[in-house]
């Protein structure tokens, strides 16, 4: 909440969470597709994200498969940025001069978007509370004007601002609340666990496998067709999310060899290419 | 004189990248100004967390005007010509002088500002530099390596006027982005400059930012009664992640001391850079860490050491998680079950299939370096499993030290009996046995060798397997570890050989020269006698025949024939007429056939072994080299075609004596001269006379040179096969004054043809005993 007032008041547009599951909060259309093109555009926004391979059955105090980040895109990037972002740890509560912060040199990629940049991890007295990083390349595309993303992840910012040790104790309401205090633990743990369990064990590999394939198939389809002269990029991209998602599934089901992994990733890249391309020349068109 | 102060401002500039950016930008600096005629008084640059730096001392205000003589049209020439000259130099017709039938102009060139000159300069450092990673940011095009956010360039105390890229240059810096209140500062020299940094808590010199983390620490640590591990790596890159770096001691949950050393020293370094801590004179760690963080807190640090001693134990539970997930079940089988799925080289095929490799050589070799041949092979099998292990999973680096951890460490299954299921045991090897048929045979149950102590001979086998790392990691001596280490680093060189990987220039992606080093060096310091030829071919056939999965191999012949070679006579493949291998025969009589056994096709067996043997030869002749020994002594040596890297170092300290010695260099000077006679000799027609020289009566000296050869002869037969080369060396002394005399008073090239004949018979006993302790020819001097 206060991310978001924060950010709001720097005068970023307040989204809420994409509604497809992806496995980080850049994927959501307003950081993918949004970074490429000529226009400016500032956004914050939480988005859920999903690590099918990092579900630990809850047994884990600080690894999810399921957790919130909270992101941060700002096109092109402002010359203060980096003060703006410690501004908002301080906004969260940071006392900047007790607590240790660090830009430590950390390159992000993401090759099944065909995305990479430069940047950080930020350090919290030792603990990576922020991803910083400014787009070079998204979908294969130069990212020109520059945007600078920030993702925070929320679990563990809470975890450091209410000096909790392990996340299923965060407290998820006012625990002073006259309905009882609710922690983090009573509302996501019995999800960690049947998450896993179907993670590791349940998904049928065959059919996840099909509708990967599906997916690859419709994402052409979907960009050939087109509304009022514009290629249906949003819902193809849509698309591509579900078949990320699926190749996380089939990887974390041990699913795909050493061998293939590299093959799958490049088939997602391409149709992401194919989506950001599309994107792009709708920019241009309307610019 | 004047003084350029040139700082670059910017986002925070990864730790590893600092020093060269340091050196990059000296360098430029230097070439650029000489460039332009400007040679400063010194010269320096410096490099933090969010700056570089560069300090010129003593610079001129101006370049020096210069003079310089033009040649003009000739006299007489029409005056459009002369005119076109005036206007060219800007000279006037009275200032021309006429020599030579030419008219000459002076032109005066006046030097240029020097602030203009550093103007450009700075703009072709800033756009030229050649930052491991650039990137452009905001709506800009500028590249580097994280966003520049200043430029403050003050030359003379005067601000130098320049912008690129909408960065304006001035006067202006920055001091540390938490601690100092106004953060912005102004400075028109080095003195300000550094004094206002101070000021605003920023480090500038990366060796005082170093001296500052290591006093700090010590203090910290001897108030506690502990002591620094100290790490030169971690220094120099926590020196770079802190403008005012401030050390703190922090504890560490005691009950992870349970954890290998290694593994807790390692998570603190890769994760958190953080300093391990120990108690002086014990063993293992103490429950503590040295964290360096950019700021002094006003409590103390207290909050930073709490945090990050979470942070650690978040660490340390997943190492131990790892540590005791990994001591699960049937644990070194199921990783070298896993090892069937790695790719060690597309064409050198899996780890597994290197395993087994290994194991065959190490078997091999084991004899030959005082190790149990079963015991090696195990060791060997087991020495990659790690490699799958969750814990070298997340710390590479510890590859080697875990396995030898998890050897040490129950369930290791010396008393179960059978490790490693469905792993194919190798059948490479060299020893004539007959392979069984089968590729799927278990590991055999190494039950006889159960027993602590040698579990704990395999497990430092497995740990010391990959030494020496560097040139400065011991070398394995322990005959297990040996075996190992040899069988290892051998079956890397010839893969890599064999499918022609070798190092070319600077290029080696494959660390072929370490590898090749830590042979010679493992070999030389515990004198075991590994006869090269031989056992690079084992384990060349072991390659072929593990990537070829065949249990015969067909050789190629020059005549065209092939032939089929059994599995231990691989010896007769390094006959002069196998000239490869034949793929088209390669699995016909095994199953399994795939295309990998393409890759063996034409392979010629005896020129990879020459090969390798022949970089074996360079590497020992850098090594000598550094011990001070004489490159072209090993040439001479291994020219007598020895492969038995104790004897042949054996024979160069030798002959580096002797020929320090007179008798040394003058029977030097004597070989070459009986040499270059019979070089003549062998050009002519005539062939040179074979058969024994006899004793002749008169020259006294042919006579007397008779005598000593043969005296010299069995001499030298006793001490080469006594491997006494200093005594060889003795024997040839004797021959030094007979051959002085001889030359000096016999003439060879006698009219009387039997006389003649007898004494280029003679010369060629001198050339042939000389001949059997190096080959002298090679020889400089």
């Amino acid at each position: 909440m206060r991310l978001n007032q924060y950010w709001g008041d720097q005068g970023c547009v307040i989204l809420q969470p994409h509604d497809e599951q992806v496995g980080a909060g850049t994927l959501h259309p307003a950081t993918v597709l949004r970074a490429l093109g000529p226009k400016a555009w500032n956004a914050a926004y939480v988005q859920p994200s999903r690590r099918p391979g990092d579900g630990r059955y809850g047994e884990n105090p600080n690894r999810l498969q399921h957790y919130y980040q909270y992101q941060v895109i700002l096109k092109p990037n402002p010359a203060n940025m980096q003060d703006l972002y410690l501004g908002s740890l301080r906004a969260i509560g940071l006392d900047l001069k007790l607590h240790d912060i660090r830009f430590v040199e950390d390159d992000w990629e993401n090759p099944t978007v065909g995305a990479w940049g430069l940047g950080w991890e930020v350090w919290c007295d030792g603990m990576e509370v922020s991803q910083y990083t400014y787009f070079q390349q998204v979908g294969g595309l130069d990212v020109s004007p520059v945007a600078g993303e920030l993702t925070y992840g929320l679990e563990r910012l809470a975890m450091h601002v209410f000096g909790v040790d392990n996340v299923y104790d965060l407290p998820f309401n006012d625990p002073a609340s006259p309905l009882g205090a609710v922690s983090y633990g009573e509302v996501f743990l019995e999800n960690e666990r049947q998450h896993s369990e179907a993670n590791f064990h349940g998904y049928t590999v065959e059919t996840l496998k099909r509708h990967f394939e599906d997916m690859e198939r419709e994402v052409p389809l979907m960009l050939a067709r087109s509304y009022q002269n514009k290629a249906l990029v949003l819902p193809a991209y849509d698309m591509v999310l579900k078949a990320s998602h699926l190749f996380n599934l089939m990887n974390a089901r041990g699913a795909i060899a050493v061998a293939e992994r590299a093959s799958y990733i490049g088939r997602i890249r391409d149709l992401c290419k194919l989506c950001a391309q599309a994107w792009v020349d709708q920019q241009e068109e309307a610019a | 004189m004047p003084q350029l102060l040139l700082e670059l401002f910017s986002e925070e500039i990864p730790a590893r990248m600092q020093g060269n950016a340091a050196r990059d930008l000296e360098r430029m600096a230097r070439d650029g100004l000489a460039k332009a005629g400007l040679i400063s008084e010194g010269l320096k640059a410096f490099a933090g967390p969010r700056r570089l730096t560069l300090v010129v001392e003593g610079l001129p205000v101006a370049q020096s005007d210069v003079a310089e003589e033009m040649k003009g049209p000739r006299v007489g020439s029409p005056d459009q010509a002369l005119d076109g000259f005036l206007r060219k130099t800007g000279l006037t017709r009275d200032q021309l002088v006429e020599r030579d039938g030419l008219y000459f102009g002076v032109v005066r060139k006046t030097g240029r500002p020097t602030a203009e000159i550093i103007a450009e300069l700075v703009e072709q450092i800033v756009r030229g530099f050649a930052w491991p990673k650039s990137m452009t940011w905001g709506a800009g095009k500028l590249r580097w390596v994280r966003p520049l956010q200043r430029i403050l360039c003050v030359f003379n105390r005067e601000i130098v006027p320049l912008e690129i890229d909408g960065i304006v240059a001035g006067d202006l810096s920055e001091g540390h982005r938490f601690l100092s209140e106004t953060r912005v500062f102004r400075a028109r020299d080095f003195d300000e400059y550094h004094e206002a940094l101070a000021g605003h808590f920023v480090v500038l010199d990366v060796e005082e930012r170093k001296q500052r983390i290591l006093e700090g620490a010590r203090t910290l640590c001897f108030a506690r009664g502990l002591e620094l591990v100290e790490d030169e790596g971690l220094l120099e890159e926590v020196a770079g992640l802190a403008e005012w770096p401030t050390p703190i001691l922090g504890d560490m949950d005691p009950a992870f001391l349970d954890l290998p050393p290694e593994v807790i020293r390692t998570s603190m370094r890769t994760h958190q850079k953080y300093f391990a801590v120990r108690k002086p004179g014990e063993p293992g760690l103490a429950p503590h860490f040295l964290v360096v963080a950019n700021i002094e807190a006003p409590d103390g640090g207290k909050a930073i050491a709490a945090g990050n001693a979470k942070v650690l134990s978040a660490r340390l539970s997943d190492a131990r998680f790892f540590w005791d997930e990994d001591r699960l079940g049937d644990n070194f089988g199921r990783w070298l079950k896993k090892l069937e799925g790695v790719t060690f080289h597309a064409k050198l095929g899996t780890m597994a299939e290197r395993v087994e490799r290994i194991a065959a050589l190490a078997r091999e070799i084991a004899p030959l370096v005082g190790a149990d041949p079963d015991k090696a092979a195990l060791a060997a099998r087991l020495c990659k499993a790690d490699l799958a292990s969750d814990m070298v999973g997340e710390f590479p680096e510890l590859q080697g030290v875990m396995g030898g951890y998890y050897a040490n460490a129950e369930p290791f299954p010396l008393e179960g009996g059978r490790v490693g299921m469905g792993v194919a045991a190798s059948a490479g090897s060299s020893t004539g046995r007959a392979p069984s048929g089968t590729t799927s045979t278990p590991i055999p149950d190494p039950s006889p060798h159960q027993g602590e102590g040698s579990r704990a001979e395999i497990a430092d086998a497995i740990r010391d397997h990959y030494r020496p790392q560097g040139p400065g990691d011991a070398v394995p001596t322990a005959p297990l570890s040996v075996a190992v280490a040899l069988a290892d680093k051998l079956d890397t060189l010839v893969g890599f050989f064999a499918i022609d990987e070798k190092p070319t220039g600077s290029k080696d992606p494959f660390a072929l020269r370490r590898a090749a080093l830590g042979v010679i060096r493992t070999v030389l310091s515990g004198n075991f006698r590994v006869p090269l030829n031989s056992t690079l071919a084992a384990a060349l056939f072991g390659l072929v025949y593990n990537r070829g999965k065949v249990f015969s191999v067909l050789w190629r012949f020059e005549d065209g024939g092939i032939a089929t070679t059994g599995i231990g006579a691989w010896e007769d493949l390094f006959s002069d007429r196998a000239v490869g291998l034949s793929a088209e025969h390669l699995g016909a009589e095994g199953r399994g056939w795939d295309e990998s056994q393409q890759e063996y096709d034409g392979l010629s067996p005896r020129a990879v072994v020459s090969d390798l043997v022949a970089f074996l030869a360079d590497r020992l002749k850098v090594a000598l080299k550094d011990q001070g020994k004489r490159g072209d002594l090993v040439d001479a040596v291994f020219a007598l075609g020895d492969d038995d890297l104790v004897r042949i170092v054996a024979r160069v300290e030798a002959l580096s004596g002797f020929l320090a010695t007179e008798d040394g260099t003058n029977l030097l000077q004597g070989y070459k001269r009986a040499v270059n006679i019979l070089k003549a000799e062998e050009k002519k027609p005539s062939a040179l006379p074979t058969g024994a020289p006899s004793r002749a009566a008169a020259p006294a000296e042919e006579g007397a040179l008779f005598d000593a050869l043969t005296a010299a002869g069995p001499k030298l037969d006793a001490a080469l096969a006594a491997e006494d080369f200093t005594g060889a060396m003795t024997a040839l002394a004797a021959l030094r004054g007979p051959v002085d005399a001889f030359f000096e008073k016999v003439l060879v090239n006698s009219d009387v043809a039997a006389e003649r004949d007898n004494r280029l018979r003679l010369l060629q006993l001198v050339r042939d005993a000389m001949g059997r302790v190096a080959d002298f020819s090679l020889v400089a001097g």
